[in-house]
């Protein structure tokens, strides 16, 4: 069922510096976006050997969380309006930030507005537990999601 | 490589151009060129012993064997350097610089052109363009990092020298040079100027005083067609005298220079400098002021020094980095144009001295500026000292040397006291005559001070002392040790210490100040001492005892000529007498093993009592002693033998508890008047304080013995393990019951075993203060290893018998010899080591005063666990080590504790599949609770650690 691929030419960014962070031997660090950004960063793309961040589709920006109510919210932005690997990113995702954080945090992973043609569905799909758990349980669908999270193609 | 070999060799075999070679020079560089750039793909580690350098460097040779190549090989060279691999851009620029060198002058002008177009892109691309104001790269010519700017440079070097009129003319009239000149002038700031462009400024920089550097003539080229140009951008005019500086308020000057002006001046100023430096053996400095760059320097002189002035002292508030950057600089490279060529007068010289003297006087608050200006004055002073001008020297010695010192003195605060010191230490770094005015306007301090302390105790010169002597011991000894012919300095600060403290007889130091500067006084004592020669630190040793048994109260005399082993309590000893005493123990402390110290037998008394009074020093003096004392090889006499101060202070009876005038211990101690010492540690009184000193005095003793190798040591092991169970005290604590029904008792007892604990990490630790090669220990090789095996079986049989209690001090004592053994020791031993360090952690994970403890026995663990023999001895235990592990993962007190047991849980992951399989889910579980750390780097460490026990089982994780 090889079609070829949906976007055969992605715009490629350079990645960024890795920031190495003072280390403040008292008080606790709290769980700021860099932190998270820096565990979905290296996510491979489910069809390009490029991370998430070469593609842009990932930026510290669209990274939000608030420790108390120990909430996450990812927006990413699928590199065109009709990709359908966007559910696969979000799983990707998901799957991965699950495995880096313990399991209080709440986690909602939305595509960027305006950023995908079938956006409200899209988000629908990705924060519906049964529909994650299901699509996990799918031998393929769970292979490609970890080759894209333990690859090191990149 | 055997085939380029012979490429290289043929040449040289069929010399005759009308030969047979000439014709065969284009096929044979054709295979040759397949060869080009050299692709290495054989992994690390294959039979064939050759490496990829070795295969360019054979190819290298090969392509600037024979002239006959030109043709090919220059063409297909440039083309590869416009390919996209960094390493082939390289080598190929290795290869041209090569090839250049060979091939002669006439067959590299064909390619000129083309050379000079790929060089300038590759300069122009591989640079990277920011340019850091730190004080470190004052004197550095900021060479390019990258490799490919380097060797690109070194190529145009070369062309340079070879052919100086055909590329120079190609810099001349290039275009891209020419617009960075444009741009330059349209940019007030170098902030203002954008990053790309700095790139290609930094470039034109590089490209410049590279030529420059190549040679005189070239340099004459440069600075015709540049130098002025650059003047006119910064607005300075033409002056035809050299000399006289007067009429400088006539120069109008701008209010900003052009920073990018300022870079490229600067930068051309240091190359020309470089050239001089490097040439002026060859040619007499007299021809050279016909040169044109020096007329041309010679005419702009004062006022770009009024430029550079007015830029580092500028302080108005948009001044910038940059600003202070290039004008200290530039200054700094005035300064330091070699004598002879006049360049530079001396009231010019001058002028720049006191300009940065003056920064450093004034200026504190800047620090950036402070530590330029510092800098450069000290490059200047070291200029001076390493090229000889002796012209300079006495400016210099006048305006900065006298002027940084008289800052020392200086009662006012003007400036903080710790940039003073920093000043003062800096400058004299620079050489060595004005290291020694800095060492007396130190001590000069440092005496003044000293006798305020001792006189009026005062707090305000206590405090300064304190800092000049840590500066005097942390740079100046230091200094004076790498430096030859500075003997006398050390061995005369000493002894006026010494005279300090004989002639104040009033002493009124007050308590609260007194310690932190008789700390560093005693410092400053055992460095300068360490750092005389034997001669020298018998003299200290001889007028420090002199003083010692005539000024104070302590009874030498009596104790002499006592001949039966006993001590009078000193009670009556004024805070001088301990100071004194201090000092003593000080300079004992740091003399050589054949150094004479005199009358040892009082002088171990009376270390002995003041150890009991808890003056480490005492107990540290007294282990620098027995180590020390008696050397075969030596020769000296001494007062008497190793033997005898061991029986000495082994068996001595004290009579110091009739002084400590509680009833109760009166009447237990009447019945042991001659209580020795070891007794006195197994014993048991409400004077713990005592028992904890005489441990501790014990501990530095025995730790003397072990560094030489003594067996006596045993004994004293033998002590503290005593002290450390209960049957020993059994009897004891019987006896006990009748005289004291105190409740504490046993807290007392604990406290006093957990220091004998202690002492272990006393005899094994690496200590700073004292008994360390600095200090001339006599330290016998292996010492530790040896200690570790003779010590670890008794101890293990000792924990096996021994009651919950004295169990946990046990491993505490054995935790601490294993942490200080080296590694490879503890390895060999693993199997026999794992179960004692698994119970130490279980026992002191609950203290948290023992979180050091903890962490050094888990860095010993992940050590087993990383190694390949470790790994083996400890597969059996994997399953309580992971349990240990996974206790300490929870670890309140110490995050590092926590990191580390993570990681050794990685490392456990990596055991046998059938041994750890079935602790997955339990580490798994505790892992989680990990994710959630308050720490940053315990989380990360917690994802990488489940990452490595999730994928041992799943199916789906086998990639």
């Amino acid at each position: 069922m090889t079609l070829g691929l949906i976007n055969a030419n992605p715009v490629v960014h350079a990645k960024k510096e890795r920031v190495a962070r003072s280390e403040d031997p008292h008080g606790e660090d709290a769980v700021d976006p860099l932190e998270i950004y820096d565990f979905v960063r290296d996510i491979r793309d489910p069809e390009h050997p490029y991370s998430l961040e070469q593609l842009s589709v990932l930026s510290e920006e669209s990274v939000t969380v608030d420790e108390k109510l120990g909430r996450i919210l990812i927006t990413f932005t699928p590199t065109i309006q009709h990709c359908s690997m966007a559910t696969v990113i979000g799983l990707c995702l998901r799957v991965k930030l699950k495995e880096c954080f313990p399991p209080h945090f709440k986690v909602d992973i939305k595509v960027a507005p305006g950023s995908h043609a079938d956006e409200e569905s899209v988000n629908k799909q990705l924060n519906d537990k049964e529909r994650v758990a299901a699509a996990l349980e799918n031998p393929n669908l769970r292979q490609l999601v970890d080759e894209c999270l333990y690859s090191n193609e990149l | 490589m055997l085939i380029f070999h012979i490429i290289e060799i043929l040449p040289q075999l069929f010399p005759d151009p009308l030969g047979p070679f000439t014709s065969f020079a284009h096929d044979l560089f054709e295979n040759l060129s397949y060869y080009f750039p050299i692709h290495f793909t054989h992994p690390k580690g294959e039979d064939l012993n050759i490496k990829r350098d070795d295969l360019a460097r054979a190819l290298m040779l090969a392509f600037s064997s024979t002239p006959l190549f030109e043709p090919f090989a220059i063409p297909l060279l440039l083309e590869k350097l416009s390919s996209s691999l960094p390493s082939a851009k390289v080598d190929s620029l290795r290869y041209l610089s090569d090839c250049t060198v060979k091939y002669g002058a006439d067959r590299m002008a064909k390619h000129g052109e083309a050379l000079w177009s790929s060089l300038k892109d590759a300069v122009f691309t591989s640079l990277d363009s920011v340019l850091s104001f730190t004080p470190e790269t004052l004197e550095g010519l900021c060479l390019p990092e990258n490799e490919i700017a380097a060797e690109a440079l070194s190529l145009l070097q070369k062309l340079i020298v070879q052919n100086t009129n055909l590329f120079l003319d190609l810099i001349v009239v290039d275009e891209d040079i020419n617009m960075i000149f444009n741009m330059i002038s349209s940019y007030k700031s170098y902030h203002g100027i954008p990053a790309q462009s700095k790139q290609r400024l930094h470039a034109v920089v590089c490209i410049l005083s590279t030529s420059v550097k190549a040679s005189t003539a070239s340099c004459n080229r440069v600075f015709e067609c540049f130098f002025s140009r650059l003047m006119d951008i910064l607005g300075l005019c033409v002056r035809n005298s050299s000399g006289n500086l007067s009429p400088d308020d006539s120069i109008m000057i701008p209010e900003r220079y052009n920073h990018g002006a300022l870079y490229l001046s600067i930068e051309l100023l240091s190359a020309c400098r470089d050239l001089i430096a490097s040439s002026e053996t060859i040619i007499a400095a007299s021809a050279r002021t016909e040169e044109t760059w020096s007329y041309l320097l010679q005419s702009f002189l004062p006022s770009l020094t009024k430029a550079f002035c007015s830029a580092s002292i500028c302080t108005s508030e948009d001044s910038h980095d940059a600003d202070m950057y290039f004008g200290v600089k530039g200054l700094l490279i005035l300064a330091t144009f070699p004598e002879g060529y006049l360049l530079i007068s001396k009231p010019v010289f001058e002028k720049i001295l006191t300009t940065f003297v003056s920064i450093v006087t004034v200026d504190y608050s800047n620090t950036l500026l402070w530590k330029l200006a510092l800098k450069a004055l000290v490059q200047i002073g070291s200029f001076i000292e390493k090229c000889h001008e002796s012209e300079k020297e006495p400016s210099y010695l006048g305006l900065v040397v006298e002027k940084i010192v008289s800052l020392s003195s200086l009662g006012d605060f003007s400036i903080p006291f710790p940039l003073r010191l920093e000043a003062l230490s800096e400058i004299g770094t620079s050489g060595k005559s004005y290291m020694l005015k800095v060492v007396e306007g130190l001590e000069e301090a440092i005496y003044a001070n000293l006798s305020e302390v001792y006189v009026h105790g005062s707090s305000n010169s206590a405090e300064i002392v304190t800092q000049v002597l840590k500066c005097y011991s942390d740079k100046v000894i230091p200094w004076i040790h790498c430096a030859n012919g500075f003997e006398e300095v050390p061995l005369q600060f000493a002894i006026h210490i010494w005279n300090q403290i004989e002639n104040s007889m009033v002493f009124n130091a007050t308590q609260t100040n007194k310690i932190e500067v008789l700390d560093a006084m005693m410092k400053a004592m055992k460095l300068a001492v360490a750092s005389c020669s034997q001669e020298n630190q018998n003299i200290i040793a001889q007028k420090s005892y002199h003083i010692l048994s005539s000024s104070t109260s302590f009874p030498l005399k009596e104790l002499f000529q006592q001949e039966s082993f006993q001590i009078v309590q000193v009670d009556n000893s004024s805070s001088r007498d301990e100071w004194i005493l201090s000092l003593f123990a000080a300079v004992v402390i740091a003399v050589h093993p054949e150094t004479y110290v005199p009358n040892i037998k009082p002088l171990l008394y009376l270390f002995m009592t003041t150890l009991l009074k808890g003056n480490v020093a005492a107990a540290q003096a007294l282990g620098s002693v027995v180590n020390k004392l008696g050397l075969k090889s030596a020769g000296v006499q001494t007062d008497c033998t190793l033997e005898e101060v061991m029986d000495i202070i082994l068996n001595l009876s004290l009579w110091i508890f009739q002084s400590n005038s509680s009833s109760d211990i009166e009447a237990k101690m009447a019945s042991a008047h001659d209580i020795s010492l070891i007794n006195l540690c197994s014993s048991i009184g409400s004077c713990t304080s005592l028992q904890i000193h005489a441990i501790v005095g014990l501990a530095w003793i025995g730790k003397g013995l072990l560094m030489r190798g003594h067996e006596k040591v045993k004994d004293i092991t033998m002590i503290f393990l005593q002290c450390l169970q209960p049957n020993g005290r059994a009897e004891i604590l019987h006896q006990e019951e009748g005289i004291s029904e105190n409740n504490n008792e046993l807290d007392l007892h604990h406290s006093v075993m957990k220091r004998a604990a202690d002492a272990f990490q006393i005899l094994m630790g690496d200590s700073e203060v004292c008994l360390n090669r600095g200090f001339h220990a006599v330290i016998r090789p292996l010492y530790k290893q040896r200690f570790f095996s003779t010590m670890m079986p008794i101890l293990q049989s000792l924990i096996m018998k021994s009651e919950p209690l004295s169990r946990s001090l046990l491993l505490r004592a054995s935790a601490h010899i294993i942490i200080d053994t080296p590694l490879i020791v503890v390895l060999s031993d693993a199997k026999k080591i794992i179960p004692m360090v698994l119970d130490g952690l279980s026992a002191l994970s609950n203290d948290i005063l023992d979180k050091d403890v903890i962490y050094g026995l888990l860095l010993v663990l992940s050590g087993i666990l990383m190694d390949k023999n470790g790994q083996d001895a400890v597969s059996d235990s994997a399953h309580t080590i992971t349990n240990r592990l996974i206790e300490l993962i929870q670890y309140p007190h110490m995050m590092l504790v926590r990191e580390t047991a993570i990681q050794c849980l990685v490392a456990v992951s990596g055991l046998s599949h059938a041994r750890i399989y079935p602790m997955r889910t339990q580490v798994l579980r505790a892992i989680a609770k990990a994710l959630d750390d308050p720490k940053r780097a315990v989380r990360q460490e917690a994802v990488r650690c489940r990452q490595a026990w999730a994928s041992i089982a799943s199916r789906s994780l086998h990639i």
